[in-house]
């Protein structure tokens, strides 16, 4: 199958698949941002695994 | 697929992706993200500026959402209205069942993303204005009361109450205030709307004011609004969010609206119709200055605040 103008169906749909493409490529992004931020802020506590083999 | 069915489809809308974007309502969008950014910013205590776009960005993607849950209930009406028959649904380009699909995911979507980006207080009030707007307004008060605009007018009122518990957590007397502001606003700007689009309303059955009580009533009721507005946006001064800049820009905007008002209320029909409405179109466009102004006063009374400048 073979379209040798890109009809005009074609034209829309080609702007709606970047349209979202670009959306979910931003969300992708700030969602990265958002979990670079939270961390940031509440650094990861690991737990002190001296102490803890220091008393088994 | 054959291209007799590409035809087919194309006939029954395949849309373009602004068409989506269009269903989100982007100038009412607009002033959402103002006036939530200005309540974000007004807050007392900070978060951090990524934290606070991405709040800002969920309370405008909410707010696009009850949006574009509007256009679906209402897509009938729009299809009448002069006003709102270019809009995606009426024109045929976007179907209902999407634009209820559009509404649904990015509720659910803003309402979690605020919640896990700054707190559950402010993720619960941005899913009471998405319902407020969706349910009591779209589908009961509109069609129901000429006090349609004067309630639902609450939806739009929300954002910077959002804005200010994204950061604090919490709702202030300043929130509240802010809110108010929004809230008593809304009834004059749409009133004067409606005086102009004379017969939009009443061809589609929405019991406006000037469609059940006529419109010497509105005009009154546009003017007897600029008196509570007044003293609530005046009042806002003294809060930890005004001080002297605001007070200034409310003193003389409120001024300039009951005068407004006044205008409007001692014209007549025939008057309004010889000038095209010239003063109520005017009123209008003002009134849109009028809110921008005010939260931009206290926009700039929280960015002068760290140069010891802004607030009393």
């Amino acid at each position: 199958m073979s379209f040798r103008e890109p009809h005009d169906l074609h034209k829309r749909r080609w702007s709606r698949n970047l349209g979202l493409g670009l959306v979910l490529g931003i969300f992708v992004a700030l969602v990265f941002g958002l979990t670079l931020v939270k961390v940031s802020q509440n650094p990861i506590q690991l737990p002190n695994t001296a102490t803890q083999e220091g008393g088994n | 697929m054959t291209d007799a069915s590409i035809q087919t489809r194309t006939d029954s809308g395949d849309a373009q992706f602004g068409d989506y974007v269009a269903l989100l309502k982007p100038r009412v969008m607009s002033l959402v993200v103002f006036t939530a950014a200005v309540g974000l910013l007004a807050a007392p205590g900070s978060v951090h500026p990524f934290i606070a776009f991405f709040a800002v960005l969920c309370i405008a993607i909410g707010g696009g959402a009850s949006g574009a849950l509007n256009m679906w209930y209402d897509a009938d009406i729009d299809l009448i209205m002069k006003r709102t028959q270019g809009r995606p649904i009426p024109s045929g380009r976007v179907t209902r069942e999407e634009a209820l699909a559009v509404g649904l995911t990015l509720s659910g979507f803003s309402v979690v993303m605020l919640g896990l980006a700054s707190n559950w207080v402010a993720a619960g009030l941005l899913a009471f204005t998405i319902f407020f707007y969706a349910v009591i307004y779209t589908m009961w008060l509109k069609r129901w009361t000429p006090q349609n605009i004067v309630i639902g007018g609450a939806a739009g009122a929300f954002p910077p109450m959002i804005g200010w518990a994204a950061v604090t957590g919490d709702i202030a007397l300043e929130s509240v205030l802010m809110f108010g502001l929004t809230f008593l606003w809304t009834p004059p700007h749409f009133w004067a709307l409606a005086l102009f689009m004379k017969s939009d309303y009443k061809d589609a059955g929405v019991p406006m004011l000037t469609v059940t009580h006529g419109r010497k009533t509105t005009r009154r009721h546009v003017f007897a609004y600029t008196f509570p507005l007044a003293v609530l946006a005046i009042g806002l001064a003294f809060t930890s969010v005004g001080g002297p800049i605001y007070l200034t820009v409310a003193v003389i905007l409120n001024a300039l609206f009951v005068k407004g008002g006044w205008d409007i209320l001692r014209r007549d029909e025939p008057t309004s119709e010889a000038d095209g409405y010239k003063v109520e179109k005017r009123y209008f466009a003002f009134s849109l200055l009028y809110l921008f102004l005010h939260f931009g006063a206290i926009l700039a009374e929280a960015a002068l605040r760290p140069w010891g400048l802004g607030g009393w």
